[in-house]
């Protein structure tokens, strides 16, 4: 959009929705709605309570290791589908399943098996987003040009330097979109897993904070989570765009 | 061999002397499709032989089998007196979309076969600098591939089938995805580098200007089931300015021998 | 904020791809290979549960008794009467909000502008954090349960169909003015036909988010349906009718789907059908 001239970046629109929040919450409109300065003064204070230092390191573990998991897991599974048949019949259907499945409908049980701490949450962290990581590894795999492999065949590439020189490098860009997706998916996992166990990490904060009405707290801790989850977003796309220039390269 | 001589003033073609790659009785089916039936076929050592003709003669399905990629139904290869099923040092291959890494420079694309043969980094990349100088590409050392023209990338293409020094080069119609006016600088050079490098090429192209112009031994294939239907060597003088040739009598009379014999099987 | 909108290909990406993976996955697939698959499945599972790697891990043979079980007595009927009322609701409700305002934010400068943004930030956040605040507001019925599938739906929805008809094949949208289309005619005729395929995946997408929406209210705050059965038969220890349950609604969600994609290129792909 343009604005007597200037092109004003898309983004920038948040701008004038935080300035309506503020508007709304000040002439008392909606039930539950601070005025957006509210919110950014809780925000502020917010970050300066051990509890919320505290849970903000419980789940950043928690998300940390359970993406390294479906990370180490999901990109050896989804090369081994792209490149062998019958791996790929046999699996292929149950990631699709789970890539679509409602995960939240599984939680509980990860409760039952993992205790009600931090394991569980690790395990939905997991859960959520390994298989579209699976699913994109996969989809790398097979776009890659076979004439890349028989290239290095007909250079004589032992099986180790096919994988780990040729199928991974060029695999990369889907590779890393995989694990995009995946973080967004695994953010999303952290938060229901902990808003379902309710008493470890911000699950806990949000059921404090709701259960007592600290709405702009509430609404504080919301837009954090945000703007992690966002963050987290921009910063793999950052390391695909420097990847892009030969994945748009590609014949 | 079923290799009829051809009139017109062209030589009939001799016994073959030395030969570096003995193709025997090779066929080769993919499901109900007869790509190659009985191959017989010898390429003179030194030489530049080509594999001519319409798509679905299974010329690229034979270039394959020769560089190891494609196991034969039946028949056998051997290179030098040793039999091949798998690839080999001695082979290198030049692929169609040229099959470089969009991942690396044009040295470490170059050094690729040596550095699969475990060549220290150095040695590697001063043999690679060396070839891509030969190709024409000195001072493009440190681009990737997506900053190069099609026709540059496959200069880099032939540039790491020349660095790992092998007696065979098998060329799978390297030039298809290169546009024209590249394409004949490129066949220029290959005239020339053919006289300077002492290697065995296999040309696979569907092109008969393209096949006249640059062999010294045409090998014309019939589709369905592939087989080979006549030998051809066009009687050319390569040795002076390559420029001269597409004006040459025996090229333009050659290229219309080919084209009558291949019409029938145009659609 | 230096965000790009290509955050938003959470949505338009994983469309399209996981749309292409199913169909190829699901239908070349011989369905012998599919029953081995499912075989393979049941076993381990009835391995672990026979181990047992956990008191909570019920066989695959229990879990399919207490399935019959729960059909039986009919809990399962009845919690799924109170589950697909909201998620029906709230589905389609997403659906013709979603596709309307994603056409028009693909169509209007000024909407997508204002509108784009904000899907883009609901799309990549955890906006399951918003249902316990529903149900402060909204109480525990069937309002609540609805709203929650749609804040799962709608970004996604809105933002797939906002991507396909911004990116409507060019020289199409030419053609049609050169022969004198009007402004609606090249809408309905030209922009909606051409931008369905990814309209419809994002409305699948929809459908998957829905299940997750609505299950997640259940088990949450809105002890109904579903989502009550399962914490019922946890509190009870109940394991197998617990897996039972859990098994059900994915096995439903994932039938849904397929159903979805079959009426797609049953009724509105004609280049899809018998390929």
């Amino acid at each position: 959009m343009t604005l007597f001239g200037y092109r004003v970046p898309m983004m920038a629109s948040l701008l004038v929705w935080c300035v309506v929040w503020e508007i709304v919450g000040r002439l008392d409109l909606v039930f539950l709605l601070p005025p957006f300065s509210d919110v950014l003064a809780a925000a502020f204070d917010l970050v300066q309570t051990p509890s919320w230092q505290s849970a903000t390191v419980t789940t950043l573990r928690a998300f940390v290791i359970g993406m390294a998991l479906a990370i180490v897991v999901g990109v050896p599974l989804g090369i081994l589908m792209g490149r062998v048949k019958i791996a790929d019949d046999l699996l292929g259907m149950w990631v699709n399943i789970f890539s679509s499945a409602p995960l939240s409908a599984i939680v509980p049980v990860l409760m039952i098996l993992f205790g009600f701490g931090e394991k569980t949450i690790v395990a939905a962290v997991f859960l959520f987003a390994i298989w579209i990581i699976v699913l994109d590894t996969r989809a790398g795999v097979r776009h890659i040009s076979p004439s890349l492999i028989e290239m290095a065949r007909s250079y004589g590439a032992s099986r180790r330097a096919l994988y780990f020189k040729i199928i991974l490098w060029a695999a990369l860009p889907e590779i890393l979109a995989g694990v995009r997706l995946g973080l967004i998916r695994g953010v999303k996992g952290v938060v229901i897993g902990q808003l379902l166990v309710a008493i470890v990490g911000y699950g806990a904060l949000f059921e404090t904070f709701s259960r007592n009405f600290r709405m702009a707290e509430f609404w504080a801790l919301t837009i954090l989570l945000f703007a992690f989850a966002l963050v987290v977003a921009e910063l793999i796309e950052k390391a695909e765009a420097k990847v892009e220039f030969y994945a748009g390269a590609r014949q | 061999m079923r290799a009829t001589a051809v009139r017109n003033g062209l030589s009939p073609v001799p016994a073959p002397m030395d030969s570096i790659v003995e193709v025997r009785g090779v066929s080769k089916t993919y499901g109900n499709v007869e790509a190659l039936r009985g191959i017989d076929l010898d390429f003179p050592r030194g030489k530049l032989t080509s594999l001519l003709g319409p798509s679905g003669c299974g010329k690229t399905t034979l270039l394959k089998i020769i560089a190891g990629l494609i196991a034969a139904d039946a028949g056998t290869v051997d290179i030098d007196g040793k039999r091949v099923s798998a690839p080999g040092p001695e082979r290198a291959f030049v692929f169609q979309d040229f099959a470089l890494m969009p991942w690396a420079t044009v040295t470490r694309n170059v050094a690729f076969g040596l550095e699969l043969r475990g060549a220290n980094k150095t040695e590697r990349e001063e043999i690679a600098r060396h070839y891509i100088g030969e190709v024409g590409l000195a001072g493009f050392e440190d681009k990737y591939p997506h900053e190069l023209s099609g026709g540059m990338r496959q200069r880099v293409g032939l540039a790491r089938a020349l660095s790992v020094d092998a007696d065979v080069l098998l060329l799978d119609e390297p030039f298809s995805a290169v546009d024209e006016q590249n394409r004949r600088k490129f066949q220029e050079d290959l005239i020339r580098l053919r006289t300077n490098q002492n290697k065995t090429f296999i040309f696979v192209t569907h092109s008969i200007e393209e096949a006249v112009y640059i062999s010294d031994r045409i090998v014309l294939l019939s589709p369905r089931p592939g087989r080979i239907s006549q030998i051809i060597e066009p009687d050319i003088d390569r040795s002076g300015d390559p420029e001269r040739i597409h004006r040459d009598k025996h090229y333009l009379d050659t290229v219309e021998e080919i084209w009558q014999g291949l019409k029938q099987y145009v659609e | 904020m230096a965000i790009s909108i290509r955050t938003g290909s959470e949505a338009i990406g994983q469309a399209p791809l996981s749309g292409r993976s199913t169909t190829s996955a699901w239908s070349d697939q011989p369905i012998i290979l599919r029953l081995v698959s499912v075989a393979l499945f049941a076993g381990v599972w009835e391995i672990a549960g026979r181990i047992p790697v956990s008191f909570a891990f019920p066989t695959f043979s229990d879990t399919i008794v207490a399935f019959f079980g729960l059909i039986a007595d009919g809990s399962l009927a009845s919690a799924y009467l109170s589950t697909l009322q909201p998620l029906v609701l709230g589905v389609a409700l997403s659906a013709f909000l979603g596709v309307g305002l994603g056409t028009i934010c693909g169509l209007w400068r000024t909407g997508e502008w204002l509108a784009v943004p904000v899907f883009i930030v609901l799309q990549a956040a955890p906006v399951a954090a918003f249902i316990p605040m529903i149900t402060f507001v909204y109480g525990i019925g069937m309002t609540a349960k609805t709203l929650a599938v749609m804040i799962l739906a709608l970004p996604v929805i809105v933002l797939n169909t906002y991507k396909a008809v911004r990116n409507v094949n060019e020289s199409l949208l030419v053609m049609c003015r050169s022969f004198l289309g009007t402004r609606w005619q090249t809408i309905t005729k030209i922009i909606l036909p051409d931008a369905s395929p990814v309209i419809f995946a994002g409305l699948r997408l929809g459908v998957s988010a829905g299940f997750v929406g609505v299950v997640l209210a259940e088990l949450l705050i809105t002890p109904t349906g579903i989502g009550d059965l399962i914490t019922f038969h946890r509190s009870r220890a109940d394991y197998a009718e617990m897996y039972a349950t859990i098994g059900s609604i994915i096995a439903l969600s994932t039938l849904t789907l397929v159903f979805l994609q079959w009426v797609e290129v049953r009724v509105f792909r004609p280049e899809k059908r018998g390929a």
